[in-house]
């Protein structure tokens, strides 16, 4: 008879929202969660990545530098500051990371209240329903289960291919952890956690630069091909006027170490042909995440991988091709890597396993933001998405250029702030999707994406009244349509 | 002479009026504004754009910003120790951009060949107006069709030393000294709002309350809210009522309060009422005409499409008996208003579950029932009330006000659990609840809240993670992520 009826392996959003659940049944579950160093040596606690090297660092972080021009504005608003104003990294990263810390110790806490059983150990399969865990130390525990549900997240790649990549550069693993500041920083590539980061190194004042190739990466979904294009082009248009330097079409090929231990990265210029270099104190990168499933011995067991990605596949109900064997959160393929979606995914995984529910989880229309210096909020459709799937003769576009209220006193260019929604042209109008740039872009998307939830439809969203003064009214009094060619912009009450 | 005459150049009045020109029609808008007692007047563009929406919003992120300025030491931010406010400084800058405002009515009256009348009008006769400006030039102008949308103005407490001493939100967006020392009389939003930011700009202030705050709003948010500002430096009298002001000396002025037990002095700088407002219905005519308004408090009586007693006389905007006083609703009606006369359209004003905002330094944003009305309208037992108390990632940092944001729905039971109320008190409330209020009018359900995915990390999402209802009594206090 096996021990648990449930064993997670990963403590991370998922991992630990499906722990929780099923031990709400009355079940006997077990959590695994374990941290190899980063190649920089960074580690963490229980929680996962959101946690402790993603979401919430990173916001804590965009909130630092959103503070910074907040500063700026405050003068306009009559405030008399005292120049010079600077950041002091050490002060925010301690804050931040004593915060983290704080949720690392909530979580270990709610597992002792839910009793649920914390292993710090590194799992692998050595049957279909018996892991080994290692700890740091090398003290090994078997731990068998009914049921198992991987949950392991993904890690930052690095360009090895890159000469010097591994042992200079650092990930977002490490940054957020950094004691000292990073001072002047090239993230590398694009995605949005490079533009995220560099956003907030450059609002808290750091001399930041992203190098990104023109090519759209491969293996990425129809959203963050959207994010490739227009929507793209305005948050980076933002940036750069923000003060972030953009070496576009351009490659890196190699990281040294100067004598003065700073960081010389060459790179070559697709556009004009040129090999340049530049000193750095700090080199990102962010070029992609893989899946965390090289040492969970998954052959053995015969979970099948995506040949490619090398992440889980699994059905609908996040089972793999080995029964009573489930995975959740970034490592399955073909799911959007975001937190709540891994929670609500654990949590419904549990209900069916021990709740008698049947209820699976709709990956549709999930709203995400990126939170970079001006943020983008989105749900639903891409442009691109929309035509290729309808055509665009049967779709329209409805936008408008708009300015926050509070960027007019504080004389704030506001040339990026956009918002579209793309419909269906024919009689009900249904709204396949809404791409907002703004500030507070979640806040303003999360009600619409409800509103998607309910089949809104555009006329629906026009007999919304608005809240005034926001910038979210400006959706429901969207009426341009970009087939017009009509000036977009909204002036005045 | 004219298709369209409107008397009144705000929210409702311009929309309509821009509307009824773009489908063609000959269209002229009076505006006037009567100063007030203190001399204070202002340009085309009615309440919202000069002493309302957006100048109280710019204040109220002043104020913000002075906490932001607080929070921005714990997230590494180094400036010295002493900060301090400008008052002119601010209010020079709000004054421009309203200025930029004006002038933009006028310029967009123009484009859409609108004729603009800055002067007083006042029906003579039927289908007549005159209208007088400021120099006292009368001039007289026909029309098919009215549309009253005149607004309101505040009221004044009817006590000794009211106008000469008191001022109101009329005049202190464009006050052109710092108001100090400050006593808020009043429980509305414009009361709270305004004692809100004038805290947060670091005066002393005191509200004074003879009953219950935000009468008409849920009270349980109401009181929150207060509890909110009451932690954060403001004085409350709850209670009371003003009975006298007088000067003592030079600027500085004395208020002599009542309530039932005592009476006490209070002195203050600057008494800011806040006690309600009053329809512009009284001395423009409308009984030489026969248009019927409600003797009690002004506003003009519509059916629902806006039309007076008098067929040829409409009424939009915050002059409407028993209708929201809202800019978007007044705009909203306006513009419906004139595509039903003139663009052959049937489409009625909306005027269900119309959401709002109050900008309070804590913001409480709802659309819906408040829950005492919905209690009222389907039985207690009909509803579920799913809450939670939930922590700004953004204020963890700065260790602020932990277990003080609060969400809640509620839901009719006995229709699918449909959410017939949504209730927010946190930041950025109004971005927040526009989404919902679209949700809402297409009919939300909390199933579909439970089936949406959240935005990570967000305020907003802690609607689609509601599960601890009221009835279960269970503790919401919040532990971790």
């Amino acid at each position: 008879k096996n021990e648990y009826d449930l064993l997670v392996i990963g403590g991370g959003s998922g991992g630990l929202a499906c722990a929780k659940e099923a031990a709400q049944f009355g079940r006997k579950v077990a959590v695994l969660d374990y941290v190899d160093p980063s190649p920089q040596g960074t580690t963490w606690g229980l929680g996962g990545t959101c946690v402790n090297v993603g979401c919430i660092p990173k916001k804590l972080m965009h909130q630092a530098a959103l503070l910074g021009s907040a500063l700026k504005d405050a003068h306009h608003y009559g405030w008399n500051i005292a120049q010079p104003v600077h950041h002091t990294w050490s002060v925010m990263a301690q804050a931040v990371q004593n915060y983290v810390k704080s949720l690392n110790w909530g979580h270990r806490v709610q597992l002792q209240d839910k009793k649920v059983k914390y292993f710090n150990m590194k799992g692998s399969f050595s049957d279909p329903h018996t892991v080994r865990g290692l700890t740091k130390a090398g003290k090994e525990t078997i731990v068998t289960a009914d049921n198992i549900v991987i949950a392991t997240g993904g890690r930052p790649k690095y360009p090895t291919h890159i000469a010097g990549a591994l042992q200079y550069g650092i990930t977002s693993d490490d940054l957020f952890w950094l004691k000292e500041s990073p001072g002047k920083t090239l993230p590398s590539f694009i995605l949005n956690v490079s533009l995220e980061c560099a956003g907030f190194l450059t609002g808290i004042g750091l001399d930041t630069a992203v190098m990104m190739r023109s090519i759209p990466l491969r293996g990425f979904d129809q959203a963050s091909m959207e994010y490739l294009t227009q929507m793209a082009s305005l948050v980076t248009e933002h940036m750069e006027s923000y003060g972030t330097k953009f070496l576009k079409r351009c490659f890196p090929t190699k990281v040294e170490k100067l004598e003065s231990n700073r960081l010389q990265v060459t790179w070559k210029n697709t556009d004009l042909g040129t090999e340049e270099t530049d000193s750095f104190d700090t080199v990102m990168w962010a070029v992609g995440r893989a899946p965390d499933t090289k040492t969970l011995n998954l052959e053995t067991v015969g979970v099948k991988t995506n040949s490619e990605t090398g992440k889980i596949i699994v059905d609908a109900s996040e089972a793999t091709s080995v029964p009573h064997i489930y995975a959740i959160g970034d490592i399955t393929e073909g799911r959007p890597e975001l937190t709540p979606t891994a929670i609500a995914a654990g949590k419904l995984l549990a209900q069916r396993l021990f709740g008698q529910s049947s209820e699976l989880m709709d990956y549709d229309s999930v709203p995400t933001t990126v939170f970079t210096p001006l943020e983008y909020g989105c749900v639903g459709l891409s442009e691109e998405a929309a035509v290729q799937r309808h055509g665009s003769d049967n779709i329209e576009v409805f936008h408008a250029y708009y300015k926050p209220l509070e960027f007019t006193v504080a004389e704030r260019d506001a040339t990026q702030c956009y918002m579209k929604m793309v419909c269906l042209r024919e009689r009900e109008q249904r709204i396949l999707g809404l791409h907002f740039i703004g500030p507070n872009a979640g806040e303003v998307i999360q009600g619409f994406a409800l509103g998607i939830k309910c089949g809104a439809t555009y006329p629906q969203l026009m007999k919304t009244v608005g809240i005034h003064p926001t910038c979210a009214e400006e959706v429901t009094k969207l009426h341009i349509t970009k087939r017009s060619g009509l000036d977009a912009t909204v002036t005045g009450c | 002479e004219y298709d369209l005459i409107i008397i009144g150049g705000g929210s409702g009045g311009l929309a309509c009026s821009k509307e009824a020109a773009a489908l063609g029609k000959k269209v002229m808008v009076l505006d006037y504004v009567v100063p007030t007692p203190l001399g204070t007047t202002w340009g085309l563009g009615g309440t919202c754009v000069n002493v309302g929406c957006i100048p109280k919003k710019l204040m109220h992120q002043a104020a913000l910003l002075g906490q932001a300025l607080q929070d921005s030491r714990k997230y590494g931010w180094q400036y010295e120790e002493q900060v301090k406010h400008n008052w002119e400084i601010m209010v020079e800058a709000i004054q421009n951009y309203i200025g930029s405002l004006n002038w933009g009515y006028r310029v967009s009256l123009r484009e859409k060949s609108v004729t603009y009348l800055n002067s007083y009008g006042e029906f003579v006769e039927p289908h007549k107006i005159k209208a007088t400006n400021r120099k006292g030039q009368v001039t007289y102008h026909t029309a098919e069709t009215f549309v009253l949308a005149t607004g309101e103005r505040p009221r004044y407490p009817g006590i000794p030393g009211d106008k000469e001493f008191c001022i109101t939100s009329d005049d202190l967006f464009s006050l052109p000294y710092c108001p100090g020392k400050t006593l808020v009389v009043g429980a509305s939003y414009v009361a709270l709002e305004c004692a809100g930011f004038l805290a947060g700009l670091g005066l002393d202030v005191t509200v004074m309350v003879r009953s219950i705050l935000l009468r008409g709003f849920d009270q349980e948010m109401a009181e929150k809210v207060g509890a909110h500002m009451e932690t954060h430096g403001v004085k409350f009298i709850r209670k009371f009522v003003p009975v006298q002001a007088s000067a003592l000396f030079r600027s500085r002025l004395e208020v002599t309060v009542n309530d039932l037990c005592s009476v006490g002095r209070s002195k203050l700088t600057i008494i800011c009422t806040a006690i309600g407002r009053d329809a512009c219905t009284r001395n423009i005519g409308l009984d030489t005409i026969g248009v019927k308004i409600n003797e009690k408090n002004g506003k003009v009586p519509v059916n629902d499409e806006e039309q007076t007693n008098v067929p040829y006389v409409y009424a939009i905007g915050d002059i409407l008996d028993g209708k929201l006083e809202l800019t978007p609703v007044a705009i909203q009606a306006g513009r419906l208003l004139a595509r039903r006369l003139y663009g052959g359209s049937s489409r009625k004003c909306d005027y269900i579950n119309v959401p709002t905002t109050v900008f309070t330094p804590l913001e409480y944003g709802s659309c819906g029932f408040p829950e005492e009305r919905a209690i009222e309208e389907f039985g207690k037992e009909n509803l579920e009330v799913y809450h939670s108390l939930f922590w700004p990632l953004e204020w963890t940092v700065p260790g602020r006000d932990n277990n003080t944001c609060y969400a809640k729905v509620i839901c009719n039971k006995q229709d699918n659990n449909r959410v017939i109320g949504l209730h927010v008190l946190g930041p950025n409330a109004g971005e927040v609840t526009q989404g919902f209020a679209a949700a809402i009018k297409c009919g939300l359900t909390k199933e579909l809240l439970d089936e949406t995915i959240g935005i990570h990390p967000t305020c907003a999402e802690v609607f689609t993670t509601m599960d601890i209802t009221k009835a279960s009594g269970q503790d919401i206090t919040q532990k971790g992520c």
